[in-house]
């Protein structure tokens, strides 16, 4: 190739920027996917997932990448060898090029392929559809119903009598003797979406309608998740927490979950607060007056890591604040700040602090 | 003798006072006003959008950052969304149909001029009825609130129950009024493709930028009227007693999802047909060459619209359809991809054997190209429905429609400003910040739209106004942000570029593109009435006709 003006040449120019460019994506593509997969599941990664549902979503995700992957690599490589191949060159002839309107063969070919592999992948995506949407509940299974609220998680296991809010406890599931976890998915307001990415895809929560999905974890844990459906100012901290626990450490925390609250003399003021304030409005604790269902249930606070659905660590110093000022830890949330005097305050947090 | 005419409006208009002017413009019922103003009606919303995004990309910069509020966030999405769909590619693709239109099919004007003002300015109005929110959204003080229920408000957070105030009725209003108005537009495109195409112009030579401007104006049809009935359906539910989305008193929230997305999906296409038809006026020229199979083009089109038509529920496969139902909509899906596909490899074929030229207009074009290529196979993925209830409502599908929207559709429009600016000011758009507008842009777009796919495949949200640290999106996000920024930048080198062009620009020939269709037959800028004498075609190409009687298309067609 010579040529013997100065003139940019462009077409090289956009070839092989391009061709950086493209190379630089994927690098950075992959870099960010094998950066963020540490082994403690901080990360919720749709490629590492520990659950029957998300494991064949990540096999057929992994079939349709390599075929799109295939595709964009004969289309790229088409489009750089045209764009490099047939840039206008400098001292051409002014001469147009042979004027071409068209090819049936070729266009026909163009046609028959994609619609081929359309096909393949339909299939492909059917039998999945087919594996996760219709898949038999085994009588061993735990069922739950989860209603999702502005702005958090109320779970509720009809079969065990336990309540509880915004961490989901199900036991860990043997290939050999599955108990998987079949939620029922109610809505208490407006439209929320139950999403675990490494236990399974999201399944929406919407008012007047029951929806269902299903959880078939092989690992103890701690996986993470939240609302994935735009439900109102704090859709972002409307977190999720499912701890795997073994079938024994479940066995363990669901009776404890049926245990009726702690009665602890001593914090009988702070229980007094409870019952005559506005809290049991919305707030039920087993055993107290209280039996409201517009925020969660409080009888075993004290077994949740987290309050406020996952916004906040669950210890004395969060829950004073979030029982003062809701705002100042999820601006926007439905709780009110309930001005109690300092008095009030302590009683009640050393009260909820007893409820284990 | 055109030239002289305009020549001769142009010493008029220097000496009136600039109120006759500008009462001028305000009464034009003249096709080229009228889509001169959609376009810069649109530019000033894209700004306005432009800063929405900028807003809530420095939010998301670190994780529980504390820039907005999470009012203001949501706000800030709803209203993104919502401009830069209805107040800018909507009224930019119309700007440009109607300006091009009648002039590519040699006619004088539009089917129904007044028509075509009407619609300008309901959809002006409803643009300034929706940022009026911000003065008025509460109804009380002027304290007001822009809408914050997301650009699909879904039932029932737009209900009255949880979404008080007023400011989801100017949302409702606003889309009412301006989706009028683009009925309006779209009948008259239909009407003006239809009956006034000049003589020889058989729907068979139709450049193909009228024909995809037609189909648009049909699918504009099927998908606002849907939209318009739910709007009215909300506003009965609000005020009227009406319990249609109202799921306390027994409403449906999918019904509103299934009006929402039979106007949504087809939506996308009314966007994305008029920039392949952009790319299919301007990759013919700048390569030398016809368009590569003209009459599979049309197909493919017309086949992109009915098949659209039946796939809006992929936007709903995380509500718990059944297997048959997410069956069907993967399959049909899935199907759009294949005469999509067609066409990206007509665009080669049209390429291939040609002589390239780099002109600005084909780098966008070359880019449109390559990044739509990128989108639709993000969109295959989607379709396969439990691919998709792992990344639908995530980053990854943000990253996908701004693919299609960004990598596709404004880059299709960045190459129609730079190819046809000549056409419409008389003046040439300058190559070297053309060139510098591109590549940062390019370059921008990437850094913020490839990266923005990761968080998604890491489990975040979309609609979020912060996040936790440690779940490996902070780097990401930062990327995310510092793109946006060079694609903003970018974005103010084209607008110096459109406004130091237009005074200082070199004049322009009336067809500095070496092209072959009608609009480049007249003056630059054109006048009133287009054309001395009406045109009359023999090919698709009238003026490579003009250009090499030796060897005129019309021996082959």
């Amino acid at each position: 190739m010579h040529r013997t003006t100065h003139k940019t040449d462009w077409g090289v120019v956009v070839g092989r920027a391009t061709g950086i460019l493209v190379l630089l994506a994927g690098i950075l593509f992959a870099a960010g996917l094998c950066a963020a997969t540490p082994q403690d599941n901080s990360v919720p990664s749709i490629f590492d997932p520990h659950s029957t549902p998300a494991d064949s979503i990540r096999h057929l995700s992994h079939f349709v990448l390599a075929v799109t992957g295939l595709i964009f690599l004969v289309v790229f490589s088409l489009l750089s060898y045209v764009v490099v191949k047939f840039r206008s060159r400098a001292g051409d002839t002014a001469r147009e090029p042979a004027q071409v309107y068209g090819s049936t063969q070729i266009e026909l070919a163009w046609t028959i392929i994609p619609i081929l592999i359309v096909v393949v992948l339909f299939l492909a995506t059917a039998r999945v559809i087919h594996a996760i949407q219709d898949a038999p509940k085994p009588a061993e299974a735990v069922e739950v119903t989860a209603i999702g609220h502005q702005f958090w998680w109320e779970f509720r296991y009809p079969g065990l009598g336990v309540v509880t809010a915004n961490e989901l406890h199900v036991p860990v599931s043997d290939p050999s003797h599955p108990t998987p976890t079949f939620l029922k998915l109610l809505s208490a307001d407006t439209d929320h979406s139950f999403w675990i990415p490494q236990l399974a895809g999201k399944t929406d929560l919407i008012p007047n309608r029951v929806n269902e999905t299903w959880l078939d974890p092989h690992e103890t844990g701690l996986f993470l998740g939240q609302c994935a459906q735009y439900c109102g100012t704090q859709h972002a901290k409307m977190l999720l927490r499912v701890y795997v626990d073994s079938p024994e450490d479940f066995k363990v925390w669901v009776r404890g979950q049926q245990q009726p609250a702690n009665e602890d003399e001593k914090e009988a003021a702070g229980k007094r607060v409870f019952e005559r304030t506005a809290c049991l409005n919305c707030h039920a604790i087993n055993g107290t007056n209280g039996t409201g269902r517009f925020g969660p249930d409080l009888t075993h606070l004290m077994s949740r890591r987290t309050i406020a659905s996952g916004a906040a660590e669950n210890n004395s110093q969060n829950l004073r604040l979030w029982i003062q000022n809701p705002d100042s830890i999820k601006p926007g949330s439905l709780m009110p700040a309930m001005k109690l005097s300092d008095t009030e305050l302590d009683a009640l947090v050393r009260y909820l602090e007893t409820l284990q | 003798m055109s030239s002289d005419a305009i020549a001769i409006q142009t010493a008029e208009a220097a000496g009136r006072p600039w109120v006759a002017t500008l009462h001028e413009w305000v009464t034009t019922v003249d096709h080229k006003r009228l889509g001169v103003l959609y376009i810069l009606y649109a530019l000033f919303f894209l700004v306005i959008g432009g800063i929405e995004a900028t807003i809530m990309r420095i939010q998301l910069m670190h994780p529980h950052n504390d820039f907005v509020s999470p009012q203001v966030f949501n706000r800030m999405f709803t209203m993104h969304g919502t401009t830069m769909i209805f107040f800018v590619a909507m009224p930019i693709l119309f700007g440009f149909a109607n300006y091009l239109v009648p002039l590519m099919i040699g006619a004088r004007d539009m089917a129904f001029p007044r028509l075509n003002a009407f619609s300008f300015w309901l959809t002006a109005f409803g643009g300034l009825l929706l940022y009026f929110s911000f003065l008025g959204g509460n109804g009380l003080y002027g304290a007001g609130n822009a809408p914050d229920v997301g650009w699909w408000a879904y039932a029932p957070l737009a209900s009255r129950a949880f979404s008080p105030g007023h400011s989801s009725d100017y949302w409702t209003i606003a889309l009412l009024a301006s989706g009028f108005g683009s009925i309006g537009t779209a009948i008259n495109i239909i009407a003006t493709i239809i009956s006034m195409r000049c003589p020889g112009m058989k729907l068979s030579r139709m450049p193909l930028l009228a024909w995809m401007n037609l189909v648009m104006s049909g699918m504009v049809l099927l998908a606002i009227s849907p939209l318009s009935a739910a709007q009215i359906m909300l506003l009965v539910d609000r005020y009227l007693g009406g319990h249609f989305f109202d799921t306390q008193a027994g409403g449906s929230a999918t019904l509103w999802m299934h009006f929402f997305w039979i106007f949504g999906h087809p939506e996308v296409y009314v966007l994305i047909i008029p920039c392949f038809a952009f790319a299919s006026e301007i990759i013919p020229v700048f390569s030398r060459k016809p368009i590569f199979g003209y009459p599979v083009m049309v197909g493919a089109t017309v086949c992109i619209a009915f098949v659209s038509m039946s796939v809006w529920a992929h936007h709903m496969f995380t509500i718990g359809m059944n297997s048959y139902a997410n069956s069907f909509f993967t399959i049909t899906t899935m199907a759009v991809g294949v005469p999509t596909g067609i066409k990206i490899f007509n665009w080669l074929g049209t390429m291939w054997g040609g002589k390239i030229q780099f002109k600005t207009p084909m780098l966008f074009c070359i880019g449109f190209l390559f990044q739509f290529l990128i989108a639709g196979l993000t969109g295959i993925m989607m379709a396969s429905s439990p691919f998709d209830w792992q990344l639908s409502g995530s980053y990854f599908v943000v990253a996908h429609f701004h693919y299609v929207i960004v990598g596709g559709i404004l880059f299709a429009l960045f190459g129609a400003f730079y190819y046809w600016y000549p056409k419409i000011t008389g003046r040439m758009l300058n190559e070297g910040l053309g060139k510098l507008h591109f590549w940062l842009f390019l370059i921008g777009f990437h850094l913020t739209f490839d990266l923005m796919h990761i968080p998604g495949l890491l489990g975040m949200p979309r609609r979020i106004y912060t996040y936790e640290p440690g779940r490996g999106w902070e780097t990401l996000n930062l990327l995310v942000t510092i793109g946006a920024f060079v694609q903003g930048i970018a974005t103010l080198v084209f607008v110096a570029n459109l406004v130091i062009s237009y005074f200082k620009g070199a004049k322009a020939a009336n067809d500095p593109w070496d092209a072959w269709t009608l609009e480049w037959s007249t003056s630059s800028p054109p006048p009133a009435y287009n054309f001395a004498s009406i045109p009359t075609v023999a090919s698709r190409r009238p003026l490579w006709d003009l250009k090499h009687p030796e060897d005129p298309d019309s021996r082959y067609e």
